[in-house]
């Protein structure tokens, strides 16, 4: 049933010039999994993120992917939209070789339509809000149904409604698209409202591994999440101290 | 009183409103201020007054003949040079001209702007050259320009061509370079081939930045067209005026120089078109 693709990194390490941002990390994640990623501002959990995206090469390690098809799409923390180009235009960006056909055409539409905007294919992005953009980036990332999607930080820049809209969104077309989800975020209780997992980096290296077995979709006053939610904080913030 | 001076107040204020319009503008679209903004006659309302000015200054003899004729008087000089077909001919050698030159310079300066801004070996290979060429004042060249090819078509051609190229070269080149790196990022995620990188994400990033070249290029096409045929030509509208001055045909001299003006407006009006429909994206160019 699930199409999510499996992916691990063995022994990966990252390093920009001298400064090591990731050290020989080990990790699998599960196909059709939600998981998030969370830490400290440069504690190099979007360059994990990226080397997962294909963006940038692992200095050492590898990384492998299960399943053939697209590669992990990547939604960025701007919404990136060609600005010459029309909501419909942009989405069929995501397609790949698709792009320009009829068939390609329709499915962007679709996609535009997942996300709610299938009344705004011939705006252009500058009349869109910031939410409406992030959408149509979403649209954009999944219209080629890949089988893994990763999103760094894409809600940060989102007003708190519009965030918790997006949330559901998100959290709505993972479960009915099945592929393995990676988001990237400082924000604990949105990483607890949506992931099976929360990753927690420190220093380039996972420093906490929690599974979160709640049901979904989940209510932000469940007992379980703000005990969560104070064990990472606390956690966060010691580090803050010691160092 | 203070109902006169507060009154004076938000009159004043009324230039800010014209520039920065609010957003209630449709409710109030009977002020005399709104409708002077969307009348398209407003930005003739100033030359037709300066005409008008003149008019009767010469009518009323404070300008002589002999200084600056009457419009009437170059109205008239106008007639007949279309009578005797010698307009229409000047003024066809002159567009052919300034086309040609702006085709030919344009052209080149588009395509080297276009290679140095995606190569860096191209840039590393002529940028340097080409600044260099850039800092001489392409009209010290008309010298050379007439010993190398008399007052032929090819001086014109030449001068034009050079002098439209600088201002198309540096700003495609700047447009090119100035795209948003996060875009092709993005671009190059998702898999596009530098064909497509180009055509959908670089050329028309580049091209706000293409147009100001291009507006600033017909401005210095028409000044060296117009200095190369008064001083280099036997045809032409700058020939036609300094024709004109041995004569002492003041009004055709005047007519020479409001034709200038009014050709240097078309061609901006029609690339200022063109930008409107190539730019619909832009929040600049939304229609209200």
């Amino acid at each position: 049933m699930t199409r999510g693709s499996a992916i691990s990194l063995r022994k990966v390490s990252k390093s920009f010039g001298a400064l090591p941002v990731l050290r020989q990390i080990d990790l699998d994640i599960a196909p059709g999994s939600f998981t998030a990623i969370i830490g400290r501002s440069g504690c190099g959990k979007s360059t994990l993120l990226r080397l997962i995206a294909g963006l940038d090469e692992p200095s050492e390690g590898e990384i492998h992917i299960s399943g053939k098809g697209t590669k992990p799409r990547l939604m960025f923390q701007e919404p990136r939209l060609l600005p010459w180009a029309r909501a419909l235009d942009n989405v069929e960006v995501g397609l790949g070789f698709d792009r320009g056909t009829a068939t390609g055409r329709a499915r962007a539409q679709a996609a535009l339509d997942h996300v709610g905007l299938g009344d705004r294919l011939k705006s252009w992005p500058a009349t869109l809000s910031g939410g409406q953009r992030q959408r149509v980036a979403l649209a954009r990332a999944l219209v080629s149904q890949p089988q893994a999607l990763a999103l760094d930080e894409p809600l940060g820049a989102l007003d708190a409604l519009t965030r918790i809209e997006m949330q559901r969104l998100i959290e709505e077309i993972w479960r009915a698209e099945g592929f393995t989800a990676l988001l990237v975020t400082h924000d604990v209780s949105e990483a607890l409202m949506l992931a099976d997992r929360v990753l927690l980096i420190e220093d380039g290296a996972i420093g906490l591994d929690l599974t979160i077995d709640l049901p979904r979709p989940r209510r932000c006053d469940i007992a379980e999440l703000a005990q969560l939610e104070e064990q990472i904080l606390d956690r966060l913030l010691t580090q803050k101290n010691a160092a | 009183m203070s109902d006169i001076a507060a009154k004076n107040f938000s009159s004043g204020w009324r230039f800010l409103r014209v520039a920065f319009p609010p957003r209630r503008a449709k409710a109030d679209r009977a002020q005399p201020s709104s409708r002077l903004i969307s009348s398209r006659l407003t930005p003739w309302i100033l030359p037709a007054l300066l005409l008008a000015l003149w008019q009767g200054a010469s009518a009323g003899g404070f300008l002589s003949a002999e200084i600056l004729p009457s419009p009437l008087d170059v109205v008239k000089a106008g007639v007949t040079l279309i009578g005797n077909g010698q307009l229409a001919e000047n003024l066809a050698v002159s567009t052919r001209r300034a086309a040609s030159g702006f085709l030919v310079g344009g052209g080149l300066a588009f395509a080297l702007g276009l290679s140095n801004g995606l190569s860096r070996l191209s840039e590393k290979l002529t940028d340097t050259t080409v600044q260099m060429i850039r800092n001489i004042p392409n009209l010290s060249l008309i010298p050379l320009v007439i010993l190398w090819f008399g007052i032929g078509e090819e001086s014109k051609l030449f001068l034009t061509a050079l002098g439209v190229f600088f201002p198309v070269y540096i700003n495609t080149f700047h447009g090119v370079r100035t795209v948003d790196a996060q875009l092709v990022e993005m671009a190059r995620s998702y898999g596009m081939s530098s064909r497509e990188l180009f055509l959908r994400v670089i050329f028309p990033g580049a091209l706000p930045s293409i147009f100001v070249g291009l507006r600033y290029a017909l401005g210095v096409m028409w000044l060296t067209l117009i200095v190369a045929e008064t001083i280099a030509a036997n045809s032409g509208i700058g020939y036609m005026a300094m024709q004109a001055r041995e004569f002492m045909l003041i009004d055709v001299v005047v007519l020479a120089i409001l034709i200038y003006a009014a050709l240097g407006k078309l061609a901006d009006s029609s690339v200022r078109a063109l930008e409107r429909r190539a730019l619909q994206w832009h929040p600049a160019f939304h229609k209200v």
